[in-house]
């Protein structure tokens, strides 16, 4: 491999795609209306198809000649190098919504930032992907205050969902020692700057929903890293029981 | 032999969206370059959206209408840069989703969407997402038929 720590880089983010995708789509079926339903699967959609430019690149540089499949199925939770947050299990419809608002918020500035890599295939990756996000965080943003400013019992539930995964929020933007150095290098993006616009944009979802934005700047991190909670292997046992029952096999 | 790029472009303005299929992959502004060098011919092709199923299917539709007009050494390549849009949507293409019943992308005024039953402009957003990730759910309140709206992107 030529480049460890731009491989590193790109698995973080096509791994937060995956498993975030994979989440999403657990609600199919069960979404509370119809509509919603197809809102949380669509996004699943447009999440895995981002994972997929992500690992094809992955494989490109990692230049064994695995594929986008080998990369996705056939590694274990320690190789996993996605953020706590995405992993967190779905709970009810409040918690879900805003932990895809807390990944909205960040994959906007992160894909905008991102446009401008020195390294071009990142770049493209990014064009495409911050179309798609733009489009999700309208939706994550508007059920936020929609919960938060609508009844008592739904206003508590964002509440509770809030005090439950902020302390996952810290992660996204804080580099570790793979972020530091692809920014270093020119293709990264500085997510000092990211927490700056990410911060104020959920401020100000938050004031439209009559919340507060919390204090404690508490942060569970090691995701990034591969330590990972416990939740990311029932995820993978489901994600790759086919692969890992039957290798190879093709559709 | 050489290759009739015009005869290419023709071939393709028959392969058409699986999932929309009166829109050719032309009308929609998924093929973004046809080279002719000699007799080596290359379709270079764009995603609309990164996760749309139909984009595997289009690609085999290409491979298919080539092979089945004789043509046996293509290439096709798929870029990510620069982005899809739906400004790259043919006007022609947009005459046929709306015939359709697809309320075409309109980008002047993306608050502004006619019903393509009835013609009125009184209609409502009832999801942002609908049966494909390229289309959203609208209601129009005169003829009070639902229908889809082909996204801006």
């Amino acid at each position: 491999m030529t480049d460890l720590n731009k491989y590193n880089y790109v698995l973080q983010h096509a791994d937060n795609c995956l498993i975030l995708g994979q989440r999403l789509g657990e609600w199919c079926g069960h979404g509370p209306i119809l509509e919603q339903d197809i809102a949380m699967t669509n996004i699943s959609l447009d999440l895995i198809g981002q994972a997929r430019m992500w690992y094809q690149y992955a494989a490109e540089i990692q230049g064994e000649g695995k594929s986008e499949d080998d990369i996705a199925y056939l590694r274990d939770a320690w190789g996993y190098r996605n953020a706590l947050l995405v992993e967190q299990p779905n709970g009810d419809f409040a918690k879900t919504i805003f932990r895809q608002f807390l990944y909205d918020t960040y994959s906007c500035f992160f894909y905008e930032a991102l446009m401008s890599s020195s390294d071009e295939h990142l770049a493209a990756i990014a064009a495409k992907s911050h179309k798609e996000a733009l489009y999700h965080i309208k939706w994550s943003g508007d059920w936020v205050i929609r919960l938060g400013d609508g009844i008592e019992e739904s206003h508590n539930r964002m509440k509770t969902a809030i005090e439950e995964l902020w302390s996952y929020a810290g992660e996204l933007t804080k580099p570790n020692e793979t972020e530091a150095k692809a920014l270093e290098e020119g293709y990264g993006v500085d997510l000092m700057a990211l927490k700056e616009k990410r911060d104020a944009k959920i401020k100000e979802v938050l004031n439209e929903a009559t919340l507060e934005f919390p204090e404690s700047t508490y942060a569970h991190e090691g995701g990034k890293d591969g330590r990972h909670s416990e939740h990311l292997g029932y995820i993978l046992a489901d994600l790759q029981f086919l692969q890992r029952t039957y290798p190879g096999l093709e559709w | 032999m050489t290759i009739d790029k015009d005869h290419i472009l023709e071939l393709l303005q028959n392969v058409t969206d699986p999932e929309i299929p009166v829109i050719s992959v032309m009308d929609l502004g998924i093929v973004r370059d046809v080279i002719v060098e000699g007799d080596a011919l290359e379709i270079v092709i764009t995603p609309t959206y990164s996760g749309c199923p139909a984009m595997m299917e289009i690609e085999k539709e290409i491979n298919n209408a080539l092979k089945k007009d004789g043509i046996t050494s293509f290439k096709i390549t798929t870029v990510l840069s620069p982005a899809w849009t739906t400004e790259w949507m043919t006007d022609e293409g947009k005459r046929k989703l709306k015939e359709y019943g697809i309320a075409p992308p309109n980008p002047t005024n993306p608050e502004d969407i006619e019903c393509p039953q009835c013609g009125s402009k009184n209609t409502q957003l009832v999801s942002e997402f609908g049966s494909t990730a390229c289309k959203s759910l609208f209601k129009c309140n005169d003829c009070l038929e639902p229908f889809d709206y082909f996204k801006c992107h």
